[in-house]
């Protein structure tokens, strides 16, 4: 559209046709305050704090509702608007109970500070004030009515945003109040957003209500661990007796992928850290029972058993199963310690996705992914099986926002009627199981069109689906784990038929995608490159063992047979999540590295605690392949990051760790021997200092030392280390990647988990238990 | 549940009048509270499923309404106006006398169920002031014992 001219404070500033005054003004530099107004939500008008003057119009004009016209003259900073701003700052002030220092918001209150701005020093209303007692909606949501500004802004993105609905406004005039769905508490997602985007503390959160000051806390921005979205959080850190305590999440910089949004889980989920359970001393089973040790000990006695399993019965003998929540350092050097220390191939993780199959079936193909931020602009976008709004959450904010502000057409082929079918253009209701038929059917096979007959999903309509897809000039395709193998090869090979479509492979866990990139197969390693062809990697690592390794289920057969003397496992729950007999595992020399004292934990002849990945550094991968860092921002003592573990246990084995992290170059660096005023000056000047290759990588335990060799050798990783450290995400390519590998499709074990549930991590969160039982507790009502 | 042959026929006309069917919303909520008596949980529920709105959208609108109830009122809502022309010719005085005669305050109903009181706003029948309208009737220029007739006249009618 056209760009028009207009004068604003006497400035000439140009904006486009159809811009909101409020808008120009912001881009010209130009401050208009607001409070109801917020970008990409509805507009409301009903703050009136944006008022400005508009020349040859009768009055004050709201700039949040104004477009502009070609030659208006506007007023920001006239005696009139001023006098209405303040007029409007002292009618919100006239019932507000002022409580700011007891307030959650004090301190990041657009109340204080558009009174600190714009407000009157005085107030001329004297009657009594109307008072409310706060009430708590649900586990996670509180509301102190007597703070509220009427915004509206909790009921949009409840309702537009989110898709759920759930607050409402009753009454009118004086006596209008925020209502909840279930007349005094929410059903709802509990995502926290009403929460998150409230201007004042009208509303605050059941995991931070009343803990601190937010001058109190450091902010850490991180990538959430709980699904493989990757969602950016900010966490709020503060020192506690044992490291330091994370105490609040949020997003209210929106630098990620993900903007302003977060799920209840990102949000606050993260006390799982802190459960009174979480493991802080190693374990040895001595007489049948674990038994706390020292470190020392234990990493002695798993080296030295290691080392005598793998010299008398070979690294055949050993199992290693990785994690997806560990970082890509970890799992590359977890993927490396096994073949090149342990001297085996039998690697593997618990799978969720076939990413090898993408990566086969995009070799050499590039550009045909799509990156979390494209699902947010693409003209069109398909989703086959899975259930975004639970096991997605981001993913199907991206596809609503997408949907509602550039009006995208969504189809969504599935066999429940998923919640974000409300927003579909087209939907395709199958029988379980029925996705890969609908593939081919898209592909062109006319003779499964009968499998595919559901609920009121008609012959026609599905050919007309198919048309409209087709038809289609740019389509990201999601899809889910229903299609595994050939499936995703047919998939790729619609993909192709279509003008322009990129794909995107959704795995459940936080870095599910990473593990899978960083080579925890038996038959792959790193970057996809099958065992047999290993070049590369011989050249990099040295001596391979040259024959594919056992897969976990295989692993577990072995065991049972008695030829598998050892399991080492990080960061993974097989005994719980594949129904192993633990019984089966009883011969083997079983070393579990954990936070909690899981199943498998259980039946660990060595267990070692721990660190998540909040208290560690490194990157992720989410499930669309966009890499981002990971910082350190809470602390348990006696813990370690599995990083260093892998590290120390490698020592113990009598392997010169040099050969597995290459550390020891940089320049000088500030060790913490200075800290106080000018602590961290290597941190301070990371950036710089890596974007010169300077940065310092002073100890074996350091992951970033790592990342050195997996840019280098593992395909599609070679991106920007300035813009990774600088915070950006970054989409890579699976198609650099190596030709892969076709995987037994049975492999694949869906994590299943839903908005409030998220494996281990969910069972030790006090948060997402409260919320499950104040489910359970109150019936269930008609949901979306 | 269930509305009336004639409820649902200018129900399926209203539909018709307008580009979206929650727009129907405020004069279906009216119909219906004609001829149930207020706006119950159920009733609430029906016509949220009807219009495609939440229970939450209803309820917000209901309460908006000063004439929409969520409680079970009187066969008879007797609604008195004190707004300014009434209130200089009486109309305080004329609530004060309804109290004290029905034995209920603003917003009660009476044990038998047959009239409920309220004090409301101008009702547009300034010219004949003061004015007191029982369900959809008016009655104007009133004075106690005028008053009085009126109520002895639905007493009547309402225990026939
Ligand atoms: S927590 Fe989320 S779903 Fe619940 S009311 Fe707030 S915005 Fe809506
Ligand atoms: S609760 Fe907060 S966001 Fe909602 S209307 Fe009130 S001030 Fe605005
Ligand atoms: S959508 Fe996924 S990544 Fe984002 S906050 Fe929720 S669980 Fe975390
Ligand atoms: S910001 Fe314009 S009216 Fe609220
Ligand atoms: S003031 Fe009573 S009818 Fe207008």
């Amino acid at each position: 559209m056209p760009d028009v001219t207009l004068t604003v404070d006497g400035k000439k500033i140009t904006a486009p046709a159809g811009s909101l005054l409020i808008e120009a003004c912001k881009s010209a530099g130009i401050e208009v305050p607001s409070f109801c107004y917020y970008p990409g939500l509805s507009l409301q008008g009903a703050c009136r704090m944006c008022v400005v003057k508009v020349e040859k119009m009768p009055k004050l004009q709201t700039a949040c509702t104004t477009g502009v016209t070609e030659g208006m003259i506007v007023s920001t900073d006239s005696d009139e608007v001023r006098q209405a701003r303040k007029a409007m700052v002292e009618l919100l002030l006239g019932n507000h109970p002022l409580d700011c220092p007891v307030c959650d918001a004090g301190g990041e209150c657009e109340l204080q500070d558009m009174t600190f701005s714009y407000g009157a020093a005085e107030s001329k209303f004297a009657e009594a004030k109307n008072h409310r007692d706060e009430q708590q909606w649900s586990p996670v949501v509180y509301f102190d009515r007597p703070r509220c500004i009427l915004c509206y802004r909790c009921v949009r993105v409840c309702g537009e945003g989110m898709d759920v609905w759930a607050l409402g406004i009753q009454n009118r005039a004086v006596g209008s109040v925020i209502a909840p769905n279930q007349e005094d508490h929410l059903d709802c997602e509990e995502c926290g957003m009403c929460i998150d985007i409230c201007p004042v503390g009208a509303l605050t959160s059941g995991a931070y209500r009343y803990k601190t000051r937010p001058w109190e806390m450091n902010h850490v921005g991180t990538i959430c661990t709980h699904c493989g979205d990757g969602c950016k959080t900010t966490l709020g850190v503060r020192r506690s007796e044992t490291g330091m305590e994370i105490v609040r999440g949020d997003n209210r910089d929106k630098s990620g992928i993900n903007g302003d949004f977060l799920c209840v889980k990102g949000r606050y989920a993260f006390d799982f850290a802190h459960h009174q359970d979480r493991l802080t001393q190693p374990l040895i089973r001595k007489n049948g029972k674990l038994t706390p040790s020292t470190w020392e000990e234990a990493f002695e006695l798993v080296g030295q058993r290691f080392r005598e399993i793998r010299d008398q019965s070979g690294g055949s003998a050993i199992g290693v199963i990785g994690s997806n929540r560990t970082t890509n350092e970890e799992n590359y050097l977890l993927s490396k310690f096994a073949r090149v220390v342990l001297k085996t191939n039998n690697v593997d993780h618990h799978r969720t996705a076939d990413f090898p199959a993408l990566a086969s079936a995009l070799h050499g193909k590039p550009q045909k992914t799509a990156s979390m931020r494209d699902v947010l602009n693409a003209p069109a976008i398909l989703v086959i099986g899975n259930d975004p709004t639970n096991q997605h959450p981001l993913l199907g904010w991206q596809i609503r926002t997408n949907v509602r502000l550039r009006r995208a057409k969504l189809y969504i082929i599935n066999s429940a009627p998923i919640k974000l079918r409300r927003q579909a253009t087209a939907f395709g209701l199958l029988p379980a199981g029925a996705e890969a038929k609908a593939v081919a059917f898209l592909a062109g096979d006319d003779s499964l069109l009968d499998a595919l007959l559901s609920g009121d999903t008609t012959r026609d309509a599905w050919i007309a689906l198919r048309e409209k897809i087709r038809a289609e000039q740019k389509l990201v395709i999601v899809f889910g784990s229903e299609l595994r193998g050939r499936d995703i090869e047919k998939l790729v090979g619609f993909a192709a038929t279509l003008t322009e479509a990129k794909l995107i492979c959704l795995g459940d866990y936080a870095n599910s995608r990473g593990a899978s990139e960083m080579g925890l197969y038996p038959d792959l390693l790193p970057g996809y490159e099958p065992v047999a062809a290993t070049k590369t990697f011989q050249q990099e690592w040295g001596n391979l063992p040259p024959e594919k390794g056992l897969s976990l289920p295989e692993m577990v057969e072995s065991a049972k047979a008695g030829k598998l003397k050892a399991l080492y496992v990080v960061g993974s729950n097989p005994v719980s999540r594949f129904g192993i007999d633990p019984f089966v595992l009883s011969k083997s020399f079983v070393v579990v590295q954990d936070m909690f004292l899981t199943e498998t934990a259980n039946i660990a002849d060595v267990v070692l605690p721990a660190a998540n990945a909040y208290e560690k550094t490194g990157t992720y991968t989410n499930t669309c392949g966009d890499l981002q860092l990971v910082k350190k921002a809470g602390e348990v003592s006696d813990t370690k990051s599995d990083f260093e573990m892998i590290v120390r246990i490698a020592d113990a084995i009598g392997f010169d760790v040099r050969g597995l992290v290459p550390f020891g170059g940089g320049t000088h660096s500030d060790m913490g021997q200075t800290r106080g005023a000018q602590s961290g000056e290597a941190d301070r000047h990371a950036v710089w200092l890596e974007a010169h290759n300077l940065e310092p990588k002073m100890t074996p335990f350091d992951p970033m030392a790592i990342l050195d060799e997996v840019q280098r050798v593992v395909a599609g990783y070679d991106v920007s280390r300035v813009n990774l450290l600088a915070g950006n995400d970054q989409h890579l390519e699976i198609a650099e990647s190596g030709a892969s590998l076709i995987q037994p499709p049975e492999l694949i074990v869906p994590a299943n988990d839903d908005l409030f549930s998220s494996g281990t991590l969910g069972r030790y969160s006090k948060t997402l238990n409260s919320v499950c039982e104040n489910k359970s507790a109150v019936p269930e009502v008609a949901a979306d | 549940m269930k509305f009336s042959d004639q409820f649902e026929a200018r129900f399926t006309e209203m539909l018709g009048h307008y580009p979206t069917k929650r727009s129907a919303l405020v004069p279906t909520l009216l119909y219906a509270q004609d001829e149930v008596g207020f706006m119950s949980d159920e009733v609430i529920a029906e016509l949220a499923s009807r219009l495609d709105l939440t229970e939450l959208e209803v309820r917000n609108v209901i309460s908006y309404y000063s004439m929409l109830t969520t409680k079970p009122r009187g066969k008879y809502n007797v609604q008195v106006c004190t707004n300014i022309a009434c209130m200089l010719r009486g109309g305080e005085e004329l609530l004060e006398h309804c109290k004290q005669k029905l034995g209920i305050g603003h917003k009660g109903t009476t044990q038998d169920g047959l009239f409920s009181l309220e004090e409301v706003e101008c009702i547009g029948a300034c010219s004949w002031a003061p004015a007191a309208q029982v369900n959809y009737d008016f009655h104007e220029n009133l004075t106690n014992e005028k008053m009085d007739q009126v109520l002895e006249d639905y007493k009547k009618k309402g225990t026939q």
